[in-house]
Order: structure tokens, then sequence, then C-alpha cells
């Protein structure tokens, strides 16, 4: 089928400022029909302001929008994006938790009602899983609320693929793999394959730069709210494509740590078992230890790290901790950041009790360690008083490291922490981790990436809620924790 | 774990009828008298006016709002009723019509200037009650002859207020739980961002929210002076206590949109009869209040319980 490629969307010289903020500095994008366009860049490069002015959620302060050669500029909202076939799948859901799975198709669909319309959602959204999602376990009545944070990027993702009268011409997917694990995020990239190959455009945004290199036509490369590079995607290779993002990185050799690189050793630090474990297989973690959870998401890895801070202190019938604790939430705009609070009192709200001054917060003392964990974090913002929300997505998670480093707690629990974090951010919290490890901390990281791994001393591999593997660190290959995660264990 | 998960669910959804049948139980034992229709009649009276209050607080609750005002509303209806509908009919119908104008406007208000709906209804509060004191400034006044007549109809085998609550139950649960754009109102509560990415109007959900708050309690209104025949500004003072109570007994919760208007019939009901059953223990009145709180507090502590079981 060859067709003469019409552009689905054509920005020219798109800007758009937040106060003082300049978000987008004249963009120029187009992207014609069947398409794949990887979009990359550092948080905060200007990324999520794109999407949401194609979405048609944000009016850009400057600039020309085109659809299907039609100039809308000046009545482009969400409502006639969408009728001119442009979705959206945001990086923070956009479900109802209350509703079901078919009643937030319902909520998608305007033509989704009279009679039956329940049993056509239902049958929309059912259909559309499967094709995406062979073999998932979603139902149409299930509650959001009830499923995992993974499950609802699947529903996300498939209800931005269902058609009913508007045209399906242009998916943005914004970090969609970011809750998936390695098997559904693979289901889903060929699906997109397979869209794209039939005429759909796709935009895809993810930190995860080997998918964005396997999957699209087209990169185009963002930084400081403007575009620095477009090229095809051969044209790229992972290090290009990082040093085009401005970020030098060192993404190969780590090397192991060689005190700890023979046979474990140190004061015990934790020592877990799995509620369901039905042989002796234990969690272990020494002092200083960087100790991984792996496995599919949701497996059981984060029940584990909850199972051991409420263990902290107090001890439990299958957990025994040693020494205070924090916890570094993954989902962070449900169980990390306090959205009405500074940065500041964000990163010091774990350490209030030490800084008690005749009853009161020493103020000085707060604002001290604020200023202190900016530095050693390099958090950017103007001023630590700002609100959290006034940061970009990765820099408020290193804020949410603050919190657990600059705390006592010299055992750290990581639920899945670098979820939609960009690579320079990754990679400055790496070296921290480590400095922290060599100095004395122990960590438990539950991660979904399995480059992650390599930065750990000690992986256990977790696959329905039990310890199925547990493997040293020079043992430690991709195909064993993969195989671990599939297979029995023998 | 997933059939944990539904066990949980239809436990917690459950809790309110079995709640009602436990109070029943009680009272059959402690009174076997109160088990026959007049019995039943008597003691559920007055269910009907707050059950219709309950579902008007209901809705409200559905998009994160709480509603202070609806017993002095309910109140203002009644004196309405019971002055300007029973003298001058078309009048007292437009001012009615008004009432609930003015409750749309209230959502419109509260979702424009992004205001918090505690302190709007707290402060509309007054002004209903001032109003209701204009309109009767000393209880009396008449009510209808056709609200007597349909708050006393003689319903053969089972009591007239079970027939009213059961169809007004089922005809706001198909509106709101199976009604396609019930669905886009409760997502409004839910996920008010995402239902307005997907193109629809928050400010239409929540005028529609509070008009209809506005609708069942000017249906309280009217059916409370059914059954007293008179009006008095402060007659449903209770009413705003007892809607959130029944409506939280019922299942409901004060954000995110899940709410259950069988369970808020079923709550309001369950009110209700903890009154009679008090009276029957011989409980002063003056603990009676009180009583009633532990039996909200009993309730809720169960559904806690549960949800503990549902995290697990």
């Amino acid at each position: 089928m060859t067709r003469p490629p019409q552009q689905i969307v054509d920005l020219t010289d798109v800007a758009m400022s937040f106060g003082a903020v300049r978000a987008l500095a004249g963009v120029d994008l187009a992207v014609a029909a069947g398409e794949c366009v990887g979009l990359v860049g550092h948080n905060g490069a200007g990324k999520s302001t794109l999407v949401n002015v194609l979405a048609g959620g944000l009016i850009p302060d400057r600039g020309r929008i085109k659809v299907a050669g039609e100039d809308i500029t000046h009545r482009f909202n969400v409502r006639t994006a969408h009728q001119h076939g442009i979705r959206c799948v945001f990086q923070e859901l956009s479900l109802c938790p209350n509703l079901t799975v078919a009643e937030n198709a319902r909520i998608f669909h305007a033509r989704l009602r009279g009679m039956s319309w329940k049993r056509r959602a239902a049958a929309l959204i059912g259909a559309k899983l499967d094709e995406i999602f062979p073999g998932h376990d979603i139902l149409p009545h299930d509650i959001i609320g009830d499923l995992s944070i993974g499950r609802r990027q699947m529903v996300e993702i498939a209800r931005a693929f269902t058609v009913t009268v508007e045209p399906l011409d242009l998916v943005i997917l914004d970090e969609p793999t970011s809750s998936l694990d390695a098997v559904t995020a693979g289901q889903l990239l060929a699906f997109v394959r397979r869209q794209v190959a039939m005429g759909t455009s796709v935009i895809l945004i993810s930190h995860m730069l080997g998918e964005v290199l396997g999957t699209c036509s087209r990169i185009v490369v963002m930084k400081d709210g403007g575009v620095v590079a477009a090229k095809p995607a051969a044209a790229f290779n992972r290090e290009s494509l990082v040093s085009a993002m401005g970020t030098v990185v060192e993404v190969q050799g780590v090397a192991p740590r060689p005190e700890i690189a023979g046979s474990r050793q140190g004061e015990v630090m934790v020592e877990a078992r799995s509620r369901r474990q039905l042989n002796d297989r234990k969690l272990v973690a020494h002092r200083g230890e960087v100790i991984g959870l792996a496995g599919l998401a949701g497996h059981g890895q984060t029940r584990m790290l909850l199972q051991i801070f409420a263990a902290a202190g107090k001890g439990d019938l299958f957990a025994e901790v040693r020494g205070p604790v924090a916890i570094i939430a993954g989902d962070r705009q449900t169980d990390g950041i306090f959205p009405l609070w500074s940065i500041g009192q964000n990163v010091t709200i774990r350490s209030l009790r030490g800084m008690v001054r005749r009853l009161l917060i020493d103020s000085d003392q707060e604002r001290a360690m604020a200023a202190t964990w900016q530095q050693k974090m390099r958090i950017k913002t103007p001023n630590m008083d700002d609100n959290i929300l006034t940061l970009s997505g990765g820099n408020q998670q290193k804020a949410l490291f603050a919190r657990a480093l600059g705390s006592d707690a010299g055992i750290v629990l990581m639920d899945d922490p670098m979820r939609g974090v960009d690579v320079g951010t990754k990679i400055e919290v790496y070296d921290r981790i480590r400095q922290e490890a060599a100095g004395g901390r122990t960590f438990l990281w539950y991660t979904t990436e399995i480059d992650e791994l390599k930065y750990c001393d000690h992986v256990y591999v977790f696959r329905n809620g039990i310890i199925v593997d547990d493997i040293p660190r020079d043992e430690l290959t991709e195909a064993r924790v993969l195989s671990a995660s599939f297979h029995e264990a023998a | 774990m997933f059939h944990g998960h539904l066990n949980a669910r239809m436990l917690r959804s459950a809790l309110p009828a079995l709640s009602l049948a436990v109070l029943l139980a009680a009272i059959f034992y402690t009174q076997p008298r109160a088990m026959s229709y007049f019995g039943l009649n008597l003691m559920l009276q007055y269910a009907v006016p707050i059950a219709l209050a309950t579902l008007a607080q209901m809705f409200v609750i559905t998009v994160n709002d709480l509603d202070l005002s609806i017993g002095p509303f309910v109140g203002l209806v009644a004196c309405i009723g019971a002055t300007y509908l029973h003298d001058a009919p078309a009048l007292g119908l437009f001012m009615l019509a008004g009432c609930i104008g003015l409750y749309a406007l209230m959502g419109a208000l509260i979702h424009l200037r992004n205001l918090p709906s505690i302190v709007v209804t707290l402060g509309m509060s007054f002004v209903w009650l001032g109003i209701a004191v204009l309109v009767l400034p000393t209880p009396g006044g008449k009510a209808p002859e056709y609200l007597k007549a349909l708050m006393s109809l003689q319903v053969p085998l089972v009591p007239f207020p079970i027939v009213a609550a059961v169809v007004i139950a089922l005809v706001v649960q198909a509106a709101l739980m199976h009604s396609s754009y019930g669905v886009v109102l409760r997502g409004a509560g839910g996920n008010p961002k995402a239902v307005a990415r997907a193109g629809w109007s928050m400010l239409r959900a929540k005028m529609i929210m509070f008009g209809l708050a506005g609708v069942f309690g000017v249906l309280s209104g009217l059916s409370l002076i059914g059954l007293t025949t008179s009006g008095d500004a402060h007659i449903a003072d209770r009413y705003t206590l007892y809607s959130i109570a029944g409506a939280i007994l019922g299942g409901a919760e004060f954000v995110g949109g899940r709410v259950s208007p069988v369970g808020a019939v079923l709550g309001a009901l369950t009110l209700t009869l903890a009154g009679s059953f008090l009276i029957f223990l011989r409980v002063s009145p003056d603990w009676q209040i009180g009583a009633q709180g532990a039996i909200l507090i009993l309730v809720l502590a169960l559904r806690a319980l549960i949800s503990r079981g549902e995290a697990r």
C-alpha cells in the first residue's frame, strides 16, 4: 500500500510558558500518516507540555496547529482533538478508579449510550485488550481501583485504541511501559508496530531508549523546550541518542565493589520470608549491600517491601529488621509526595523528630537540611520553598530520595523508584546509592528494569509472591532473571 | 487473590442490608408486636422523607462535595408547601422550582470559584432557614390534601413506606448506576480531570448533581408535610446529619465517587428504625442521639474491618 505521506498533525512554532518557566520555545513537529515518532528528552525538556498541547489540553501562547491540513489553532481543544482522531495516554493515568473497565470506556466515547451500552462497552474494551495483551486477566466489570497499576495502564492503553464513530489517526503514548513488565511491554510494542503498519500514527514517549529505537521510524529529541534533533531512527544508536539529549552517560561497566564481590558478610540487617513461601528460602540483606528484588511487575516485591517496613522496630513472624527503615515510593503521586507542601517540607518530613527544639520544629535546621539535600541530589529549583508540584517528575523523585537518604534510616526500601525518570537523573541517583551503600547503608531495591539489577550486589527473583531464585552478583545474567521470572525454579 | 477481593467487596456491599436485618431482628425480638403491617407502618412512617433527603445528600457526595444545608432546605420546602402550595399552587410550584434552580446555581458557584462546598452550603443553610422563617414565622399552615392522601396511602400486604422506599431506591439506582450518563456523573467524582479530558463538562455534571439534590430535597419536604400535615422552619434541622449518616451507612465514601443509592435508602431505613429500637429498649431520649451514633460507629468499624481484609 503506497500513498503519499499525509500530515496528520503539523505544529509550527508552538510556544508555551507557565509563569516564568518557559516550557516550549517554538517547537515544530509534523507527524505523517503511518509514522511512529519517538519523542525523547530529559524530564523537564517539554515533552509532557507538548503532548498536552497536541491532545488539546493546553492552549499554546503562540504557534499554529494544523490537523489533516486544516488550520484549527483557534478552536482546538480536547473535544476537537478527539473528533479529529487524536488520542492520548497520559503519564499520570486518566481512569476513574470508582468505575469498572467498561464504564471507563463509556466515559471515553460519547457514542456508547442507549439501551445496551454496557454490553457494547464491555465488548469494545474486552476485544481491544485481547488484541493488544493476549492472555491478560482483566474482566470488563472489574473496578479500576481494585486493579494493580500495571493492569490499569493496560486498560488505559487499550481504551485509547478503541474506536466507535470518531476516527483514530494518531495515538500519543506518554511513558506507556513505565508500569508494565517486560512481557506486556513487548506485547504493546508489537501491537504499536502492527497498528503503524495499518496506517495509524503513533507518538511514543519513553525513557526506555531501546523501546524507542526498536519501535519508531523517526526520533525527535527535545531539550529545554525545543527540538534539538529529528532524524530517522536508523541514524541513532543508544549512545548518540543519549548524547543528543545532552547527558554524558556511562551506562556500561559498573564495576563490582571489591569489598563484597566475594562471599557475603557483615552484620545481617534484614531477614525476611514471604508469607506464601513453602521452602525455607529467604531474603537476607547485610550491612552495606544493595539487594535487588526482580521479577515481573506485581509479583509480590512491593508486598515484601511493605512487610519489611511494617516489621521494622517491632519484629514479625516472617521478617526481622535491625535498624530504622525508610521507604521510597514508586507511585509518587499516590504515596510519595505531599502535593500541598513545599519541596523542603517534602524532604524533611522523615527527619523532623530530630529537629525538635523546645517542643517546636527548628526551622533553621529544617531549611539547612533542605539546602544540603538540594545540593546533594541536585534538585533543579530556584527555591526549596516552592511547591513540590513545580518540579518535573524526575526532580520530585529526587526529593523523595533526599527524604529517605537524609533520614536516620540505615535500611532504605525502594519500590521501583525510577518509574518515568530520565536517564540523567537515574545515573546521578545510581551513583548516590552506591556511595551511600559504601558508607554502610543497606538498600532493598525493587525494580522492573533489568539494567538496574547491575547495580545490585545480590538479586532475589519473585514470582507469584514467592522468591524463586537468588542470584549472587557475579552469576547475574538477564537470561537467568527472565527464566526465573517465568518458570518454576528447580 | 481475586477471589478474596470479590468476597470482600460483596460483603461490603451487603453490609447496609445486613445491618438493617440485624436491627429488624433485634426489634422483633424485643417487641414481637412490631412485626405487623401496622407496626412497620408506624415505625417506618418517617423513613420516606429521610430516605429522600439521604439520596439528595448522596448526589452531592458523588461529586466529592458535602451539603450541610439539606436539613434547613427541607424545612423551607415544608414551609412553602404548607403555605403557598396550599393557598396559591401555581406560585408555590414556581417557588419550589426556583429553590431547585438555586441549588443548581450553588453547584455552579462551587465549581466555578473552586470553593469548599462545606463553607458554601453552611452559609446557604442560614439563608434557607431565614427564608423559611419569613414564609412561616410560627409553626402551622396546612399541607395540600393530595400530599396527605399520598402519604397515608394504604397498600395491601406491604406497608406504604416500604413500597415507596423500594421504588425510590430502584429508580435512582437505575439512573445513577446503570444509565450511560450516570456513569459520567459518577466518573466526575472519581477522577474529575479524566472526565474533563474526555470532553465532558464538569460544570454541567456539578449543576446536575446539585440540581438533583434540590429535587430530592423538595420531594423530601413535601412528603414530610404530607405526614405532619403542617409546616415549621425547624421541622427538618436534624436531616442534615441524618442524611450524611444514612449515605455513609449505605456504603458511600466522602471522596472518590463511590456511592450506592440502594445502600443510601437502606441506611436511611436503618437510622429511622434505630430510633424506634431505642424507644423499645426504653433508652431515655437524652441518650438516643448518642446511641444512634454508637450504632453508626459499629457499622463503620465493621466496614473498615472488611476493607482491611480487602486490601490484604
